[in-house]
């Protein structure tokens, strides 16, 4: 006789949360996205009205900082230059970050797999790093020329290290038992790398492919300050020698946009990734309703 | 139904494993000689840091002897082995899959034939009571359920020897029993030979064939103690018979004899 169903005694069955956050009604996902996003939206407006005020009320000069309606103007003025000049930035910026992840993340494997490459790779990987971006740019425009060229190789620079030393930890993190057992059931090395070690340093590298994408922005910016006939940070240097201040708060707010959206399209590529890992799980719990 | 191999199963000989460091050597296994036939179930006990993982671990091929040989069904092991199960003492399991999915990660990395491993993997999540979960990511089970799995993903492939180190030393006292009463199912029915690290004596008895008591380190084999219990093995029933008690007393003997030193 055997112990029997009847009397199995697994003193934990599932938790109450055994349901994943996957399967969840479109209201409910509605009402986290509000949740998450209503605190940042009330300081926004805060830091807004503020800003009418003081310009409207003529606190600050308004060739030094204009008010909400003479950016607005200005804006609806020069949209199509505008939008040029974003989609300009934006591609930049794109291109770089997809070139960083692509490059970074093969560094990355090579310096997680073979102590040689590390030896090699990672010294050039940090030199590379500390050289500060601002100082080589007007170099790079020499070597690369004026157009979309160097502004990409600027955004690859500066997005590169992240997307490497996130992706090096990631790969290291692998729990040696899975690789014993990866080694028992005969697995090559790149059936452990495919089943077994990419989705597992794949939590660390989102982290820094997040990262990544924000300082791309700053590469392609940098690389438009030196040398440019076109995109946002042209447009602002623009503006600046103009001393026409609304124009160059229009360029740093659709900047920052462009950031911003690159960065939400990371997070979103990120929970659908990784929607098992602790950092994904319930991210805005909203619980007894 | 498995492939049962018969003969000797595994065959240590004068086995030792030293492990060097830049500052010291660290002897963790010191000729250890044992030979496991096909079909018994091989319980290991011994201080902690004793060589017991290691001693596993050369079975496997995973650790390479520094001394002496290992053979599986007759052939030296050298390098990885494929024709056995691992399970460890922490379940191991992929975070991104499921139930299911974790258990046919052995399939999928063997290239079994996926709807032999699916039907094989439908027995094993019924067998071990894990049906209803086949879908569910490893943080929502339990430290027992976890462990289930693990089991069944170190049996997919019906191999026939299973090298388990320590698998239920993080489980409650309940959950534990039932795990061995289902090791004990499985192995009477699949015929594999098992090697088992424990920590608890009773279990050792419980499941064992046969007690291998191992010394402090340098990890050596201390004393062989045969089980003389039917194959199939209740807890009740086992927990009150006196030749369960004579076993387990000296086995605390032997272990205790060593640490007082
Ligand atoms: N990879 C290794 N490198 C160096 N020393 C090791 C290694 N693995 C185990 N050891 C040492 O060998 C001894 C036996 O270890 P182990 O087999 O894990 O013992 P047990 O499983 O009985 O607790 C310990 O002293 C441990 O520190
Ligand atoms: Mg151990």
């Amino acid at each position: 006789m055997t112990v029997t169903n009847e009397t199995r005694a697994d003193p934990a069955p599932p938790t109450p949360a055994r349901e994943p956050v996957r399967r969840i009604d479109i209201g409910t996902r509605l009402l986290r996205l509000v949740d998450a996003i209503w605190r940042p939206a009330a300081l926004l407006a805060l830091i807004f009205v503020a800003w009418w005020v003081i310009t409207a009320q003529g606190w600050v000069a308004d060739y030094l900082v204009p008010t909400p309606v003479q950016v607005w103007e200005r804006t609806t003025q020069d949209w199509s230059s505008l939008m040029y000049h974003s989609y300009v930035t934006l591609y930049e910026t794109v291109v770089g970050f997809l070139l960083a992840s692509v490059l970074g993340l093969a560094t990355a494997v090579a310096i997680a797999y073979s102590r040689t490459l590390e030896r090699t790779l990672y010294p050039i990987v940090l030199f590379a790093q500390v050289i500060p971006k601002i100082a080589i740019a007007p170099l790079i425009v020499v070597w690369f020329g004026n157009d979309l060229a160097p502004k990409i190789i600027l955004a690859v620079l500066i997005a590169f290290f992240p997307v490497v030393v996130s992706g090096v930890a990631g790969l290291r993190s692998t729990d040696p038992e899975l690789l014993e057992l990866s080694a028992t059931m005969g697995a090559s090395r790149w059936q452990t790398f495919r089943k077994i070690r990419f989705p597992n340093a794949l939590p660390h590298l989102m982290a820094g492919e997040k990262v990544a994408v924000t300082l791309a922005v700053v590469g392609a910016v940098v690389g438009e300050f030196v040398g440019a006939s076109e995109g946002l940070g042209y447009q602002l240097m623009i503006a600046n020698g103009n001393l026409d201040a609304p124009l160059l708060f229009a360029a740093l707010i659709l900047m920052s946009l462009i950031g911003i959206l690159l960065f939400v399209i990371v997070e979103v590529l990120e929970a659908l990734l990784i929607p098992w890992h602790a950092s994904r799980r319930s991210a805005t719990p909203l619980t007894t309703s | 139904m498995t492939s049962v191999l018969t003969g000797t199963a595994v065959d240590v000989k004068n086995l030792s494993v030293r492990f060097r460091s830049k500052r010291s050597s660290t002897t963790a296994l010191d000729d250890v000689t044992m030979r496991v036939e096909a079909g018994e179930f091989i319980s290991i006990v011994g201080p902690s840091g004793c060589g017991k993982s290691t001693l596993l671990k050369v079975v496997a091929g995973l650790v390479k002897p520094s001394d002496g040989q290992v053979s599986l069904f007759g052939d030296e092991v050298k390098g990885a082995q494929r024709n056995i199960g691992f399970a460890f003492q922490r379940a191991a399991l992929l975070e991104w899959r499921g139930v299911r999915k974790n258990i046919l990660l052995q399939a999928e990395i063997r290239g079994i034939d996926k709807a032999k491993a699916a039907r094989r993997a439908d027995e094993l999540i019924e067998l071990t009571g894990l049906a209803g979960f086949e879908k569910a990511l490893p943080h929502e089970l339990s430290g027992g359920m976890q462990q289930r799995v693990a089991l069944c993903r170190a049996l997919l492939h019906e191999p026939p020897v299973l090298l388990m180190d320590e698998p239920f030393g993080a489980l409650d006292a309940l959950t534990r029993e039932q795990l061995n009463a289902e090791l004990n199912k499985i192995w009477r029915e699949t015929g594999t030979t098992i090697l088992l690290v424990t920590h608890s004596i009773a279990e050792a008895v419980f499941l064992g064939t046969r007690v291998e008591v191992m010394s402090p380190r340098p990890g050596r084999l201390m004393r062989t103690l045969p089980v003389d219990l039917p194959r199939e093995r209740d807890y009740a029933q086992v927990m009150t018979d006196p030749r369960f008690g004579s076993l387990t007393r000296e086995i605390r003997q032997l272990l205790g004899a060593h640490e007082s030193h």
